[in-house]
């Protein structure tokens, strides 16, 4: 399962951040200082996972943004990459420009792909289609 | 009141602040404002005001205070108010605080709402956040909205479901009826999350597989029409019918098949048919190529499918993308225990991989490798380790050099290669060499009866090269003492010039004298000169000015060694050849590496940590080993020393196998603590209280039956079914006040790989009150170059504790 998504830019600020799992405060802050840092260092010829703790990171770069997708268990590292594509490729959809995307749209959005850890939805027409609907009224 | 800003501009004008110091001041201005708000129970913009306080939060700062206001959005009627409600909710609560129970009314309510999207907010929430007792208040509302028309709904609540089994695993029987019809939709969103049900289902469950096996073929038939499908444009990746749900069914028919024959024969056709229909120019394909092997290793299948999946395994080794490289090697290591000679046919590009740039390759091909060793190609495979070694990553190193010693022993085609790839393995692994292979090294060379002085010239020669490597001083150390005589009698190799005596001294003089020098090092010195000592007659008054030096050693076992050894030289000289003799071929217990036996007799160099309970019992047991030497006190512990504070550790009771205490009988009981001393105490049946990440630990149980205090003694068995070692393994914990706790000693502080061993530890609480006892229990290890620490609270003692 996924345990959490990250969404830092090529400073290392986190843009969006979303946890499936408990984890508050210093934890928290050090999980992600330690997990960016590692992802940013690595150059380009090296693959996308890391293996850190008793989790899989698995990180992709689209131009100044880096997504950093954490996940438990036995879960599918290649299936991974084709969901944060999947993720990128929704988010480009709805903003248009992903880099100034609005925070509280993002998590909907996020709400409609993954539930309590989960791949919820992979098709981008009904994942956006609520998000569209709820607009309107 | 000012109009509060919205979202965006608190975005922009934190993203513009240019020192942390500024944007905290920002951060903390607007979260006064917000507060103040709060407070003036404003209900138009409660909405925008939580909207940025989920903001800052994620930012990283607190944010608490808002979670009430969260309650009172989902409350509210206004959509736009729920979902920021909801939101707030999950990203600010969690099962741990109290205030989220009091959103089930309102989660309630909405699932029953007529608006799909509300019913979908209620089930996302629920879904994120929901605690065991709720759980179990709403379980028949979700499984209620799992039989909806509305295919929104339906996948939203098999999530929701999902989450309330793995809280709550006798909940699986409410839902596993109405996943039957689940599985005949036709909606891929409803198809991933029902099958996403059923595996969780089958994993906190397993006694439910039986009854899914039966719907193999259906399963298989999914799979099929996605495989044989024609171009479905919404949910088509590369050409690939919904690799998402592929995967997700694969996984499912991996754990049903797993352990069962005629499940896995059911399958053995779809899965040759994947293997070879799917594409694998894309990602896409590759990676349901990829779950596609990871099913056909952990099922019982046949032979034919096996050799294809190693083959495609072969085809991603030569990828020239980094990812599906690190992939085939991680499934290889999985494979090499079923087939290893079919990985075999790769082992070339293994060991390329070796090479490579990125360091979690070179993990994934180190790690393969030694599965790889065996006794044909184990002189190429060292080779190559051995050149890997020296340009190893520190976090590998210790590894590495136990690996190479592991297959150096295993496989050794003549002794000589053997003792000639210990030194290599020392040499290039520096100080990072563990101290069981150090000892573990000394005895193979104790073994190696006609190579000693070869051996020692070696070691006398890398040792005079640099002499800063504690290990390979160690090492040298012993041999040189040992074998000295030899080593300077014997053949010159090479043209080098004939070692004397003094020269020999001259180089122990010069460790002891180095303050790079650890005190086991000086210790191993010490005891190398005093068998010296004898061997080199001419030399004994050197040896005996030089030992004196170190009377007055701040480290306690240096200046023990010392004044004993001074005793040695004036009072009891005639005793000094018979105690200083060639030491025998040390005797290894059967366990692994990890003990070596304490022959109290010979000056053994690996310090003796003896019971501090009493140093008369200290002495008891030397002279059940016939040793007429003073007791030796307690020793300051060192943190990798598990094989010497295995030995005559009797002060920690060890209710596990130790090869030393095997050794002596069973007298020396009086040394371990007495784990039960009442006739027919009350059974308590054993708890396990944690399992995670590979580590197990469970208690058992015993109690006096007729105790003032009420004192239960509980005792903590650790162990690792993992393939990697835990090292460093510390736990602790917590009572509350009512009760008294007392923590004994544990039996190590590494739990070894797979199963083989465990680490051991008494606690004693004591419940005067006869209260429900509650423990917060906190663990931390080292397993592969990285910390793990967890906590946990156990609150489900047996009543008999009590």
């Amino acid at each position: 399962m996924i345990r959490f998504i990250l969404l830092v830019n090529k400073d290392g600020q986190s843009r969006l951040s979303r946890y499936y799992y408990n984890i508050v405060g210093e934890d928290r802050q050090n999980l992600e200082r330690d997990v960016i840092s590692k992802c940013l260092l690595r150059s380009k010829k090296e693959c996308s996972f890391l293996e850190y703790q008793n989790m899989m990171l698995i990180y992709r770069r689209y131009m100044s943004l880096f997504f950093i997708v954490g996940v438990g268990g036995d879960e599918n590292e290649l299936s991974i990459l084709e969901f944060i594509q999947n993720l990128v490729e929704t988010f480009d959809r709805y903003f248009n420009d992903v880099i100034t995307m609005n925070v509280e749209k993002a998590y909907m959005i996020l709400d409609e792909m993954v539930l309590n850890g989960h791949i919820l939805e992979t098709s981008k027409n009904r994942v956006l289609a609520p998000i569209y609907a709820t607009e309107k009224n | 009141m000012p109009i509060p800003m919205r979202l965006k501009e608190l975005i922009r004008l934190i993203r513009s602040c240019k020192t942390a110091a500024e944007e905290r001041a920002a951060v903390n201005k607007e979260c006064a404002l917000i507060r103040t708000t709060f407070k003036e129970e404003d209900n138009e913009f409660r909405c925008r005001n939580v909207a940025k306080l989920l903001y800052i939060h994620m930012l990283g700062y607190p944010a608490h205070f808002g979670q009430l206001e969260c309650l009172k959005l989902i409350a509210s009627n206004r959509f736009m108010d729920k979902r920021i409600g909801y939101l707030g909710a999950m990203l600010l609560l969690d099962e741990r605080q109290d205030v989220h129970i009091l959103i089930t009314n309102s989660l309630k309510n909405d699932m029953n709402n007529s608006t799909q999207f509300i019913v979908g907010l209620a089930l996302c929430t629920l879904g994120s956040i929901c605690s065991p007792e709720m759980s179990r208040d709403l379980a028949n509302e979700v499984e209620k909205l799992l039989k909806s028309a509305n295919a929104y709904i339906k996948k939203k609540a098999a999530l929701c479901a999902t989450r309330m089994v793995h809280k709550v695993p006798e909940l699986s029987e409410i839902f596993i009826p109405v996943t039957r019809s689940l599985l005949n939709e036709k909606n891929h969103g409803v198809l991933l999350t029902a099958v996403a049900l059923i595996t969780e289902i089958c994993i906190v469950k397993p006694d439910t597989m039986p009854h899914f096996r039966r719907w193999t073929p259906q399963l298989i038939r999914l799979l099929k029409n996605l495989i044989m499908a024609g171009y479905a444009p919404d949910h088509d990746v590369s050409g690939i019918s919904d690799p998402f749900l592929q995967i997700r069914i694969l996984n499912l028919l991996r754990i049903l098949g797993k352990e069962d024959q005629e499940c896995s024969e059911a399958m053995n056709d779809i899965l040759a048919q994947v293997a070879t229909n799917t594409e694998s120019s894309h990602n896409a394909g590759n990676a349901v190529l990829y779950q596609t092997v990871q099913c056909i290793m952990d099922i019982k299948a046949e032979s034919g499918l096996r050799v294809l999946a190693v083959n495609i395994m072969g085809r991603f080794l030569l990828n020239s993308d980094k990812n599906i490289r690190y992939v085939a090697l991680k499934t290889l290591q999985k494979t090499i225990n079923i087939d290893s000679t079919a990985v075999q046919r790769h082992r070339n590009t293994i060991i390329d991989c070796l090479k490579d740039h990125d360091i979690s390759i070179r993990k994934r091909a180190m790690e393969l490798s030694f599965a790889l060793i065996n006794g044909s190609n184990v002189k190429s495979m060292i080779k190559e380790l051995l050149d890997f070694l020296n340009r190893a990553d520190h976090e590998f190193k210790a590894f590495v050099t136990l690996g190479i010693f592991q297959a150096a022993v295993k496989y050794a085609p003549d002794k000589k290669w053997q003792l000639d790839t210990i030194l290599q393995m020392l040499k290039g692994g520096g100080s990072y060499v563990n101290d069981e292979v150090v000892a573990s090294s000394i005895h193979a060379i104790s073994e190696a009866r006609d190579l000693y002085a070869y051996i020692t010239q070696q070691l006398y020669s890398t040792l005079f090269a640099d002499i800063s490597k504690q290990p390979l001083a160690q090492v040298a150390i012993w041999s040189i003492g040992e074998y000295g005589d030899l080593f300077v009698a014997g053949a010159i190799e090479e043209g080098s010039h004939k070692i004397n005596e003094d020269e020999v001294l001259d180089l122990l003089q010069s460790v002891l004298n180095d303050s790079i020098t650890s005190f086991i090092t000086r210790a191993f010195t010490i005891n190398a000169l005093m068998k010296l000592s004898t061997r080199f007659p001419k030399s004994a008054s050197r040896i005996k000015e030089i030992v004196a030096r170190y009377a007055n050693s701040v480290d306690l076992e240096v200046q023990q060694r010392s004044v004993e050894y001074l005793a040695l030289f004036k009072n009891y000289d005639s005793l000094r050849p018979g105690l200083l003799e060639r030491m025998p071929c040390i005797n290894r217990g059967d366990k692994a590496e990890a003990t070596v036996t304490a022959d109290a007799t010979s000056s053994d160099a690996i310090p003796i940590a003896t019971v501090s309970t009493g140093g008369g019992q200290a002495s008891d047991l030397l002279d059940l080993l016939g040793d007429s030497l003073p007791p030796t006190q307690p020793l300051q512990p060192q943190n990798n020393n598990t094989a010497t504070s295995d030995i005559l550790s009797g002060n920690n009771p060890s209710v596990g196998g130790n090869a030393l205490l095997d050794l002596l009988t069973s007298s020396e009981d009086s040394l371990m603590q007495p784990i039960s001393t009442n006739p027919a105490p009350p059974k308590i049946a054993p708890l396990n209280v944690y399992d995670k990440h590979g580590l197990r630990i469970d208690f058992n149980f015993e109690k006096a039956s007729n105790d003032a205090n009420n004192v239960v003694q509980m005792i903590l068995n650790a162990t690792n079914s993992t393939s990697f070692p835990f090292t460093d393994f510390v736990f602790q914990a917590a009572v509350p006040r009512s009760f008294q706790l007392q923590i004994l000693a544990p039996s190590g502080a590494v739990i070894p790989a797979n199963n083989s061993g465990s680490i051991t530890q008494v606690l004693k609480v004591s419940n005067p009150n006869k209260q429900n006892i509650r423990m917060r229990i906190k663990i931390s290890f080292n397993v592969n170059g990285n910390t793990i620490q967890d906590q946990g609270e156990i609150n489900n003692f047996p009543a008999e504790c009590n």
